[in-house]
């Protein structure tokens, strides 16, 4: 699988991460090199075999829904990068 | 007294010939002295080590220590310590001071034990190097021109330079082993789900695990038992309870039955590893264990499913990176987008990038089943690998890596050769199973780490098998020159 200077950038978009131009070529090699390795799996016949998602196999745990966190903006917020009246400030989204 | 084990350590605590305080200042000591040439602390904790000194010795006074009161530790930087910086190796959290306290961090605090700081890394946990690291790689004690091994390289340095009495450690694809092998200590990966993940930060949650470096398996067992355990703020944690690892080390190895996997002494393997690893079989036949050549016929499988599984779970988790709340923001974001990308794009080294962009692609749509899926099946042919082998063996036994530590540089161009160095550690996480590394020779004046296999939640033979091994044999207790 040989991934183009496109692709690259399609994907980089999608995760949204910023990749200079400049190094588009370099992320393009390395990409297409783990996915030709990863390739391999190809040799593996998995025909009926069910995904494996989890080493345990265990259902999902669920709890009773009742309140067990207290209240901490102020103590959350000190790392946030921005904060205005208790809410995270982020560029304007709607005119 | 720093050459002494956890385990003496603990002891000499218990019988009042030390005080805490004095035990943390001369490991403070020699963290700030060693860590010039090893680099191997992000952040020395020292006000926070004095002050829990203070309360170990008075825990002890009154009466109520524990093994691990008043033991000096390093946690790898992956561990959300309260009030102090926990980076996970990455410019991305070069400014988060934890707002709260990781599971394994608030066991530790409550068995009375002494943080020293927080042991350099991999970024986000991923490599196999330590070179990854926004701080700078670490150099292992054993030839400064090497690598300790990754991700917990930092953790491996300290504790094989004696910077602290253990450390602990996250293992999601060999972060333990690789490392206690590379720096000729003694780790141990737990059985998945067995040490909360609570506060650990997320790499591929299906595959991390917290455990314990030290220098040897008595130490480990002594960790486990408070690192371990049933915490409901783990929505993967093991509903078990914890058997005392320390009170079954001294089992006999009569008749217990090891399997050698044909897959892991085949081509690739160093022929002195190989040396290193046929002389530590031949103690264990001495110890009564009886060998079986045995077959793991996907192991050459286990990488490629690898680095498609956990960059898909990484690409996932580390979504939560975004610049909005907390961890690094960009300059003058135009608009939200931007601040998302150009964020993530500084925040984020080169190989986590890497592996954000291998995930997003193989999530994405039209290649979810050719990728995710298909790496998920053969994940379970790996595992199932694991479960006929166990059938018939009690332990696995082999190489934790085909080499010694490399040198610096050695590796970073290509990022499979740096992959392929993780090939006789992943199946495990692939499988959940917990595996171990000790100490169990040299080759190329470098240490050798030999790896222990065993069945979901078996920790205890593994502990018992490596400590019987520790007995007769003195590498776990080796010290390299110059510290």
């Amino acid at each position: 699988m040989s991934l183009q200077a496109d692709d690259v950038k399609n994907i980089a978009h999608l995760a949204r991460v910023a990749i200079d131009d400049a190094d588009i070529p370099d992320y393009a090699k390395n990409l297409s090199k783990i996915l030709d390795f990863v390739d391999q799996l190809n040799q593996a016949d998995t025909d009926g075999i069910e995904p494996m998602a989890h080493p345990l196999d265990m259902a999902q745990r669920l709890r009773v829904d009742e309140v067990t966190e207290e209240n901490q903006r102020e103590k959350l917020q000190a790392v946030a990068p921005k904060v205005e009246a208790g809410l995270f400030l982020v560029p304007k989204v709607i005119e | 007294m720093y050459k002494k084990t956890l385990a003496q350590l603990s002891a000499a605590l218990q019988a009042k010939e030390v005080s805490s305080v004095e035990m943390t200042q001369e490991f403070l000591a020699r963290a700030k002295k060693f860590n010039e040439s090893t680099n191997a602390y992000i952040t020395i904790t020292e006000d926070l080590a004095l002050k829990q000194a203070q309360e170990a010795d008075a825990m002890i006074a009154a009466g109520n220590g524990q093994a691990l009161t008043g033991i000096p530790l390093a946690h790898k930087d992956i561990f959300c310590t309260d009030g102090y910086k926990t980076s996970c190796g990455s410019k991305m959290l070069d400014n988060f001071i934890a707002p709260y306290n990781a599971t394994v961090i608030e066991k530790f605090n409550a068995a009375g034990a002494v943080t020293l700081g927080k042991a350099n890394m991999d970024e986000f946990a991923m490599g196999s190097s330590n070179e990854n690291s926004f701080y700078g790689a670490v150099k292992n004690p054993w030839d400064l021109s090497c690598v300790p091994g990754g991700s917990s390289g930092g953790s491996a340095a300290v504790v094989a330079a004696r910077m602290a009495a253990a450390a602990t450690g996250t293992d999601t694809g060999g972060s333990i082993r690789q490392p206690a092998s590379f720096c000729g200590i003694s780790g141990i990966k737990p059985t998945y789900g067995r040490v909360s993940r609570y506060g650990m930060i997320a790499y591929a949650s299906s595959l991390d695990q917290g455990g314990p470096m030290a220098q040897s398996a008595e130490d480990l067992a002594l960790m486990l038992e408070v690192m371990a355990g049933f915490d409901p703020k783990d929505s993967t944690s093991a509903e078990k309870d914890v058997p005392q690892y320390s009170a079954t080390l001294d089992n006999s190895l009569e008749g217990v039955k090891i399997g050698l996997p044909k897959e892991y002494f085949e081509e690739g393997l160093d022929a002195e590893v190989a040396k290193v690893i046929d002389a530590a079989i031949e103690e264990y036949k001495k110890l009564g264990a009886e060998f079986v050549e045995i077959s793991l016929p996907n192991t050459h499988l286990s990488v490629p499913a690898y680095y498609v599984v956990a960059p898909a779970e990484c690409s996932s988790n580390l979504s939560r990176f975004d610049g909005a709340r907390f961890g690094h923001r960009c300059e003058d974001p135009k608009d939200l987008e931007d601040m998302y990308k150009r964020s993530r794009g500084e925040g984020f080294g080169e190989e986590v990038k890497r592996r954000i962009l291998i995930g997003a692609y193989a999530l994405s749509a039209g290649y979810y089943d050719a990728y995710y899926l298909k790496a998920q099946r053969t994940r379970r042919l790996i595992s199932d690998d694991f479960k006929k082998a166990f059938a018939d063996v009690d332990l696995i036994l082999g190489p934790t890596s085909p080499t010694t530590a490399f040198g610096i540089g050695a590796k970073t161009d290509d990022p499979i050769t740096m992959y392929m160095s993780d090939i006789y550690t992943i199946a495990v996480n692939l499988a959940g199973i917990p595996a171990m590394s000790i100490p169990a020779g040299m080759a190329q004046g470098k240490p050798v780490g030999l790896q222990l296999m065993g069945n979901y939640f078996d920790e205890s033979k593994l502990l018992n098998a490596a400590h019987k091994y520790q007995q007769v044999t003195d590498w776990h207790q080796q010290m390299p020159e110059g510290f």
